[in-house]
């Protein structure tokens, strides 16, 4: 039992961090946001570095590594909260190497890796789906609907896209209709596609882990700096107490999400509940930090000039995608009922 | 990262329930002396095929084990519904406290009786008028020679009538600042001037005592850590208490939602989609729980002692317990609030959690001021 990451995964971490502190600080992401287009030479960077397809096999364009080195990378972009359509592509990625046959595989996986011919994945309801990240720019949208998977080459007269603002300027939305019902291929089998989705759920588990920490971090900063009543605010424990739960918010994220991200390169007895609660425990803690970030900046923290509103959006819009908390409790019950009897496990796993 | 138990991890696992089966010692009897002494038995009986104290050293009638091993015994205890071994305090407090700050005397001295409960250990921390500010406490320790006389009042002294040592803080150094004039004794229980005075708890039951101490006797060759070095000796074994309970408590926790989910199951009340929300939610806490205490153990495996983030998993656990028996009482109804109910009792036990061990908002002061580096409260 080790619960810790190899010196080569730290070596991602922090190369990761670096990068994206001189690449992607506030100031990109305010303008990406405010100019609705991301910095087309952010994302060519991070496709040298290979990135988009850190997780890909090897034989299909990537570079062979886990879940793990994906969720490391994913969760350091959402500490930046950069603007580029890698998680979008990863998760895409993630479902399409799980689910999709040798051929749809063979043909997707290199384009996604080398960001050349990227994906995007969404449930959808009725043909519609309606928020679809980084649609218009992918050449492939996933759309799943009632436990069936779909893939839509963009370009095609399948589909109709049109880009919709939410509160996440920092991320670009569409709206994707299927104009052809019927179209579109089948993609996976439904027990590869909820493995494939599972590990979906946990690349957005990541980034929602990442906005947290920062959410915690900007606030830490600001609250051992602003005085009031000549103290710095942080001695207060009305405040105080608040950012310890932002900490235990964000750490029990963090525990849930590496346990998943394990679970889906070496466990796979443990991905459906490892899945479930990372992003149970993600989005409660993403939602609710970057919410404590803005009340903890008071005032300021209500402006458009200060920077923690890009944190608080991000984490409504990535809580929203691939199925709510509350659906993920459901099914961590579910599985606890499945599970009920079995109080002396024999598994190897923790 | 490997979230997998190694063969020799899994070894340990199996012997322990294979032991554990053949050894159960069934239900606990009614009435807190009749259950303290057959944990004490049940304690004897592990001592004798070496499972007391699997996390110290070998010559101190421990196993050896490494932590991994110490978290899958709590576990597997938890998880046979076996009681804890009945001198918890000195295996989980009183020992590990030893063995970092104790003279080599000390520990072949007091060390051996903990493991085959032939000495029961108690904590002599909390007063009246110091709880969560437990610098402020008063107990006065005077010097005389050869050793001290110790006055004062203690509280919430688990096992006080039936221990022979208790770990006592005292005010050995009047005119030192609050933190410095402490001092850390093994204060012999035996002795005229103490008195024990059961304390009963909201469930009824009198699981802990008060202790009057006059003019009581301890020798200087009874001093943990060196005179005036109390806090830090004190802060050892605070530490040791909120991280080496943690692997149990938390399996005791999902053992209670695993039979609450059952029950739910039987009933049909997971067809309500808002129950099967609250006690999936129970169960994404519970295993957060856990895997956050692996965690803290991979580093406490490479840094050491147990640290502050110890406090993490004390808070997650208390709350969560809490919740999950004020949602097995909705659950079931109000037979679940007579007082033969199980529940009954785990209800009103748990709102001790959250005070026990350190109060959620000590707690929190905990982590803001040396987790996030706060600046401290006045």
């Amino acid at each position: 039992m080790n619960f810790d990451f190899t010196d080569d995964q730290r070596e991602i971490r922090r190369t990761a961090r670096e990068l994206l502190t001189a690449r992607s600080p506030m100031e990109r992401v305010r303008e990406a946001a405010e100019e609705g287009a991301y910095d087309p030479s952010l994302w060519q960077e991070l496709v040298e570095l290979g990135w988009p397809g850190i997780a890909i096999p090897e034989a299909h364009g990537g570079q062979g590594l886990g879940v793990l080195e994906l969720v490391i990378l994913l969760e350091e972009l959402g500490y930046a909260a950069a603007a580029s359509p890698l998680l979008s592509n990863a998760a895409a990625g993630l479902l399409i190497d799980a689910a999709g046959s040798e051929e749809q595989r063979a043909r997707l996986l290199p384009g996604i890796a080398d960001g050349s011919a990227t994906a995007t994945l969404a449930f959808a309801r009725e043909d519609v789906a309606d928020l679809v990240p980084d649609a218009e720019a992918a050449a492939h949208v996933v759309l799943v609907e009632d436990g069936v998977a779909t893939l839509h080459a963009v370009g095609d007269g399948e589909i109709a896209i049109e880009p919709r603002e939410t509160i996440d300027p920092t991320r670009r939305y569409a709206r994707v209709r299927v104009t052809r019902p019927g179209s579109g291929e089948s993609l996976g089998a439904p027990a590869t596609l909820a493995a494939g989705l599972d590990r979906a759920e946990i690349a957005l588990a990541a980034e929602l882990t990442g906005l947290a920490q920062r959410a915690l971090d900007m606030t830490l900063a600001y609250v051992k700096e602003r005085r009031q009543f000549g103290v710095p605010v942080g001695v207060f424990q009305a405040v105080s107490h608040r950012c310890a739960q932002m900490l235990l918010d964000t750490e029990g994220a963090r525990s849930a999400t590496y346990f998943a991200a394990w679970a889906a390169d070496a466990d796979p007895d443990s991905l459906a509940r490892g899945a479930s609660l990372a992003k149970t425990a993600a989005s409660d803690a993403g939602v609710h930090a970057t919410a404590a970030a803005i009340q903890l900046h008071g005032g300021i923290g209500f402006t458009w000039e200060a920077d923690v509103h890009w944190l608080y959006k991000r984490a409504h819009l990535d809580a929203a995608q691939l199925g709510p908390a509350r659906e993920h409790r459901r099914r961590v019950a579910r599985l606890a009922v499945a599970g009920a009897g079995r109080s002396s496990p024999a598994q190897a796993a923790i | 990262m490997d979230l997998t138990f190694s063969p020799s991890e899994l070894a340990f696992r199996d012997e322990l329930r294979g032991w554990l089966a053949a050894h159960h010692p069934g239900p606990e009897p009614e009435g807190e002396a009749e259950s303290l002494e057959h944990r004490i038995d049940w304690q004897r009986e592990l001592a004798a095929a070496g499972w007391a104290a699997v996390y110290w050293p070998e010559e101190y009638g421990g196993r050896g084990a490494t932590l991994v091993e110490s978290a899958i015994f709590n576990e597997e205890l938890a998880r046979a519904r076996a009681p804890y071994p009945a001198n918890v305090l000195g295996l989980v407090l009183g020992g590990p406290t030893l063995m970092v700050h104790g003279s080599q005397e000390q520990r072949d001295r007091y060390l051996p009786p903990i493991v085959t409960a032939e000495e029961i250990w108690c904590q002599g921390f909390s007063e009246p008028d110091a709880g969560s500010d437990l610098a402020a406490l008063k107990t006065r320790a005077v010097k005389v020679d050869g050793g001290w006389r110790v006055t004062g009042q203690k509280v919430w002294t688990s096992f006080a009538h039936r221990a022979k040592w208790c770990m006592l803080v005292a005010r050995s150094d009047p005119e030192a600042k609050k933190h410095r004039g402490l001092t850390y004794f093994l204060m012999d229980m035996e002795q005229d001037g103490v008195l024990v005075r059961p304390l009963r708890q909201i469930t009824g039951a009198a699981e802990f005592n008060e202790l009057f101490l006059e003019d009581v006797w301890i020798p200087d060759e009874n001093v943990v850590g060196g005179v005036g070095n109390g806090w830090a000796v004190a802060l050892t074994t605070l530490m040791n208490e909120r991280a080496g309970l943690a692997f149990g408590l938390q399996v005791a926790l999902k053992v209670l939602l695993d039979e609450l989910t059952e029950i739910a199951a039987e009933r049909g009340l997971l067809e309500d989609e808002s129950v099967a929300e609250r006690l999936g939610d129970l169960h994404v806490r519970a295993e957060i729980l856990r895997l956050t205490a692996y965690r803290g153990l991979t580093a406490q495996m490479k840094y050491g002692q147990p640290g502050p983030e110890g406090s993490l998993t004390k808070w997650m656990w208390s709350e969560t317990n809490q919740h999950a028996t004020e949602l097995a009482v909705e659950l079931l109804g109000p037979e679940a609030l007579a007082t033969d109910s199980p529940w009954a009792f785990a209800l009103l036990r748990a709102r001790g959690n959250t005070i026990e061990g350190g109060t959620t908002e000590i707690l929190r002061n905990i982590v803001a001021e040396r987790v996030l580096g706060l600046p401290r409260m006045r």
